[in-house]
């Protein structure tokens, strides 16, 4: 049992009405949180209230809601509830040691690869995951990085023992969008042709190679699927059928671009392709171009916050400004941490990005429904509403305030114990048994 | 005109061209609440900097003639964050050849125009400890700096007088670089295992301690025997022995117990007794071992996982440090951290429950005394250098927001008149006098002439590249 519960069970935290001993396995079941602070995001706080949660779902929010006879009761009285956070830009799960390749699944062979999917790769039992819900986020895109086309991410939520157990139910095929080098100087000591630009122009010219070919192969097999008979049967090309979903506009495609100049390149190359739902990510620069996105009408999941401006001679707090500018200018903006093991900064990230000017509200919305609504999965998530996924935890405080502890955590109606590597080393060392202390002893240098 | 010399223009402005000294040193912040760290939190409150010093703490203040004064009403005070741990301002890093290079120092390559010194400055950074890497077991002397953005003589951000400081380093980085060198082909040498760093460091003690002995027997002699022949002089031997008198501070790149563990017996078998473990992110598990030794702490609130000797690592590593009274400070190590180390100061609360005054002091006393430099910095205590740091929230807050930097009683960092574009030229054909509307919101005016001569001054400078140095090696 951990600290935290330690406290929890001491201070009359849980009070199951059949008496009940916490164990430290994920369990579904009825819960009631009462009496809390209810941050609900969709329509505003409820002061005082209670959440219902029966099975994977919330059944009951309010201030008067009747609490079914089976249901364990956590009493809320000066704690908050919030609904999970939702972290739209990570490789959680998908990497675990960085330096160890082996270790290392987010990067398949090829630059046209996006057939290749997170999901498949994602670990549930990476350590970083629990390590990461205990901050209160319980969602995050995976992303496959590396090459023109990665890979398709995948929405997951942070508890499962398979992949299918995880899977937020959105997929998004990522584009990693060319960057033109900046500069009419190419690297120092470097003669004859600028080899950067080069490979720009044929990265270019591969993309718009990949999606004609893409177009033409989706009315091929159209035509083939509408009326078979008389026709060959296509060639199957993976790389090609996981863009038809993109094509469609059934899977969105997540148009990663950092530079001002990019980024209107970008705008302009989906809307001439008329590509149907797009979403862009990282637009570290995008400040620069926030009309010009705000008028595209995309949504940006924007991030890291916690970054240094792209420039040298950028206001020092411009990485932290940058979403709030956006979200001003009218883009719908949802935040990413860009992290692998440390996506339990995501709240952290929010803060800076509501201190710097995109205020409170608008942050947390950022975290929650923004990109559950900007990958159509705000039906299941986002907020604490009767219907959806019991994604949510309980806290102490404001949860983008370090000094805020979580206290509780549920994700798919699964109330998952506040336990993670970190947690477990810190009771195992905190009063070690110092009992074993050996004296350093000062040898002879010979010796 | 190139970036580089837009960005020596950018120093100037910062501190209107003048040179620290000539700069007026006196400041009174009135109203403050003032973390003080090591005196607890002084409610409306005034500080007096006088010529750089915090001459005066109190209420209501009788303000010296033609003092500048800044109303700190609502807003906190707290010392000049201190950086443990940063590769700023450095034209290079490692000096990778050889597993000892003890003889090579971050003095020679300090670059006072480094635009990381302003950033770190913007996040109430005041002093950094500019390091070494991690490449070589003895990797290089290090070098304490101020803030002094705008100086353009490397001599004058030196923390003057602050004591020597080594780094060493343990673990994957060196045994990478030297034992598996050439992808373990006929380049590498030892340490490929930490079995070899041990014996490195032993090497390099026993040889330093030979060689001091050496000297100390031709000092002897040679006070009565004119033809005593001195042994030969070797700058690297020279730098263990200064270690072995106790001149150099040892800061020890590490992160797995049992090589803290180790390099606590190899120092104490050669009676060094002050070490500082860098990152440590193992250091929580023998807690008890190194507050015996009095071996300090200088961590990370949160990275781990980058590489497999940081795996087994907690972001409780902190607290249990402190909880276990080992002296710990919080570091960046990077660039973007170091802009935003109360935040990761703050960490601490979330991950040990760290009272605010601890949290605070893992950022300016405490690196102050692993630094040796607690008596000028780290507290803001009357005789203390007037290194200030103005939020305004409290700085564990994540709402906080840095608004004001003074080093030595001089503002470096003021949010209000930051600019937008740092470029004196942003448009670079066009006439310099054009610029005037880009500094007039800055502090410290110019006219047209000055920006002129500076120009014309720095045109004829050698091309330095400023950028992409702010590497660093975990």
């Amino acid at each position: 049992m951990n600290l935290f519960m330690t406290l929890l069970l001491a201070l009359g935290f849980f009070l199951p009405q059949q008496a009940q001993q916490q164990d430290d396995i994920a369990r579904q079941g009825t819960y009631a949180i009462t009496n809390a602070r209810i941050e609900t995001v969709a329509n505003g706080t409820i002061e005082r209230g209670t959440v219902v949660i029966e099975g994977d779902r919330i059944i009951a929010v309010g201030e008067n809601v009747i609490i079914p006879e089976s249901a364990r009761v956590i009493d809320g009285s000066g704690l908050h509830v919030y609904p999970g956070m939702i972290d739209s830009g990570t490789s959680l799960g998908l990497t675990e040691v960085g330096s160890v390749a082996e270790t290392n699944d987010t990067n398949e062979i090829g630059d046209i690869t996006p057939h290749m999917n997170a999901l498949t790769a994602v670990n549930p039992n990476s350590v970083a995951i629990p390590v990461t819900r205990v901050s209160g986020v319980t969602t995050v895109i995976a992303e496959p990085s590396g090459g023109l086309l990665p890979g398709t991410a995948a929405m997951i939520n942070l508890f499962g023992y398979t992949a299918e157990q995880m899977t937020a139910g959105a997929n998004s095929v990522i584009v990693q969008f060319p960057q033109e080098p900046s500069g009419d100087r190419p690297w120092w000591g470097q003669t004859g042709p600028d080899r950067r630009k080069e490979r720009y122009r044929n990265n270019m010219a591969k993309l718009n190679e990949v999606f004609d070919r893409a177009v033409l192969y989706d009315r091929i097999v159209t035509a083939y699927e509408a009326d078979p008979s008389g026709k060959e049967r296509p060639v199957y090309a993976p790389e090609m059928d996981a863009l038809r979903p993109v094509l469609s506009g059934d899977i969105s495609l997540m148009v990663k671009v950092n530079a001002a100049d990019d980024i209107l390149k970008a705008l302009t190359w989906v809307q001439d392709r008329e590509l149907p739902n797009v979403v862009f990510s990282g637009v570290n620069e995008g400040w620069r171009v926030a009309d010009q996105l705000a008028e595209a009408g995309f949504p940006a999941l924007v991030g890291p916050v916690l970054a240094t401006p792209t420039r040298s001679s950028d206001r020092y707090d411009r990485a932290y400004a940058n979403a709030g500018l956006l979200s001003e200018a009218g883009v719908t903006v949802a935040l990413r941490s860009g992290e692998s093991k440390n996506v339990r900064n995501l709240p952290f990230n929010a803060g800076f990005a509501a201190t710097y000017g995109m205020g409170k509200e608008a942050a947390l919305r950022a975290v929650t429904l923004g990109p559950a609504e900007i990958f159509g999965i705000d039906s299941d998530y986002g907020s604490i509403e009767v219907g959806k996924k019991a994604n949510l935890f309980v806290s102490n405080g404001d949860p983008f305030e370090t000094s805020t502890d979580i206290l509780a955590l549920f994700i798919d109606g699964f109330n998952v114990p506040i336990e993670s590597r970190h947690l477990d080393l810190y009771e195992e060392f905190l009063n070690r048994d110092a009992g074993r202390l050996q004296p350093i002893e000062i040898l002879p240098a010979d010796n | 005109m190139n970036k580089t010399i837009r960005f020596f223009l950018i120093a100037l402005l910062a501190v209107g061209f003048l040179t620290p000294d000539a700069i007026a040193q006196d400041v009174l912040i009135r109203n403050a609440t003032v973390l003080t760290v090591t005196n607890g939190t002084l409610e409306d409150t005034d500080v007096l900097i006088t010529d750089g010093i915090i001459a005066e703490i109190g209420t209501d203040l009788r303000a010296p003639r033609g003092i500048s004064e800044f109303d700190a009403s609502g807003k906190f005070v707290m010392p000049g964050i201190i950086d443990a741990h940063a590769h700023i301002a450095l034209s290079s890093v490692n000096e990778s050849t050889s597993p000892v290079t003890a003889e090579v120092s971050m003095e020679d390559v300090t670059n006072p125009y480094s635009l990381g010194i302003y950033r770190a400055s913007a996040g109430g950074v005041t002093v950094s400890h500019i390091m070494h890497g991690s490449a070589n077991i003895i990797g290089g002397q290090n070098e304490t700096i101020k803030h002094r953005w705008g100086a353009t003589n490397p001599d004058d951000i030196r923390l003057e007088g602050a004591p020597r400081t080594i780094k060493f380093a343990l673990g994957e980085n060196p045994t990478r670089v030297h034992g598996r060198r050439a992808s373990g082909g006929s380049g590498a040498i030892v340490p490929a295992t930490r079995m070899g760093v041990e014996q490195v460091l032993h090497s390099a003690f026993e040889n330093g301690k030979r060689y001091m002995e050496a000297w100390n027997a031709y000092n002897a002699e040679a006070a009565t025997n004119p033809r005593a022949i001195p042994p030969v002089w070797n700058e690297r031997l020279e730098v263990m022995a200064d270690i072995l008198r106790g001149e150099i501070l040892v800061h020890c790149h590490s992160y797995r117990a049992d090589e803290i563990v180790m390099l606590t017996r190899v120092l104490g078998d050669y009676g060094v007794d002050r070490i500082t473990f860098q990152h440590a992110n193992e250091a929580f598990k023998v807690a008890p071992e190194l507050a015996e030794f009095g071996a300090h702490a200088s961590v990370f609130a949160d990275w781990w996982s980058y590489k497999f000797e940081v795996y087994y690592s907690t972001s409780y590593n902190a607290a249990i440090l402190m909880r276990n009274g080992v002296l710990t400070s919080i570091n960046s190590d990077s660039a973007e951290l170091n802009r935003h180390l109360y935040h990761e100061a703050a960490k601490s609360q979330r991950y040990g429950d760290l009272t605010d005054d601890e949290a605070l002091s893992m950022i300016t006393i405490n690196p102050a005394i692993q630094l040796g430099i607690q008596d000028r910095v780290g507290s803001i205590e009357i005789g203390k250098d007037g290194d200030i740091a103005v939020f305004d929230s409290h700085p564990l807050s994540i709402y906080t927001i840095p608004v004001l930097t003074f080093v030595d009683g001089v503002k470096i960092f003021d949010r209000e008149n930051d600019m937008d574009d740092m470029r004196v030229d942003i448009n670079p054909t066009a006439e310099v006098g054009e610029y005037e509307g880009q500094i007039t919101g800055h502090d410290h005016m110019h006219s047209n002439e000055e920006v002129a001569d500076a120009m014309s001054f720095f045109e004829s400078v050698a091309k330095i590249d400023f950028d992409g140095h702010d590497q660093h090696n975990h």
